[in-house]
């Protein structure tokens, strides 16, 4: 077993943990802020881990080109699609935890 | 090395069955674009583990399509959504 090998099974057993995280925490959540919290962050990094690791296995530079291409699509896109469904949610008056106390959006708003 | 990307298939469908039962479950649409976004980024992983296991670099083509077409299919969703409130001014 190459040195290559090892890193591409520790990245993507690394990668699968993550994304299994973000699925679990996206069940198991109480309201629509944490759960977004759980998926957009660790299934980013988990995606990117992956995909790191299929870098690393090929080792070519067609296929690092189109990894760093998709890389910076998900970097890049990910905040902007998540803002967007917070900021519809909210705006439609979704109910939060009760554990979430102190509002700060809706005293901002005022 | 087969054996291997079996298992880490076999972890990334289970993550998928959760979010499948969160969309499902989904008390608001909100709660279902968060999950059908999360299904389409780990499909983003699967393709590219799959180009690892049967040694095919035109999955990641898929995956470059997939991540595109979930951006623009969450941003249209929740975009609609803030429109049918009346109270997407900017």
């Amino acid at each position: 077993m190459t040195v290559s090998e090892l890193i591409t099974i520790a990245l993507i057993s690394v990668g699968a943990f993550f994304v299994l995280v973000s699925a679990i925490g996206i069940l198991r959540f109480k309201d629509l802020p944490m759960r977004m919290h759980a998926s957009s962050k660790a299934s980013t990094l988990g995606v990117i881990c992956i995909l790191a690791a299929v870098a690393v296995h090929f080792a070519d530079i067609a296929v690092t080109a189109r990894i760093a291409l998709i890389c910076a699509f998900l970097l890049a896109t990910a905040p902007i699609a998540t803002h967007a469904i917070a900021r519809a949610a909210y705006r439609r008056g979704i109910k939060l935890s009760p554990e979430t106390d102190p509002d700060e959006l809706a005293e901002a708003e005022d | 090395m087969t054996c291997f990307s079996d298992v880490v298939l076999l972890v990334l469908a289970m993550g998928l069955v959760l979010s499948l039962i969160r969309l499902a479950k989904g008390p608001s649409l909100a709660d279902r674009i968060v999950a059908l976004d999360l299904m389409a980024t780990i499909t983003v992983a699967v393709a590219g583990v799959y180009s690892v296991a049967y040694r095919q670099t035109v999955f990641l083509d898929v995956a470059i399509v997939l991540a595109l077409i979930s951006f623009v299919g969450t941003v249209g969703i929740s975009v609609y959504m803030g429109i049918k409130t009346g109270k997407e001014g900017r």
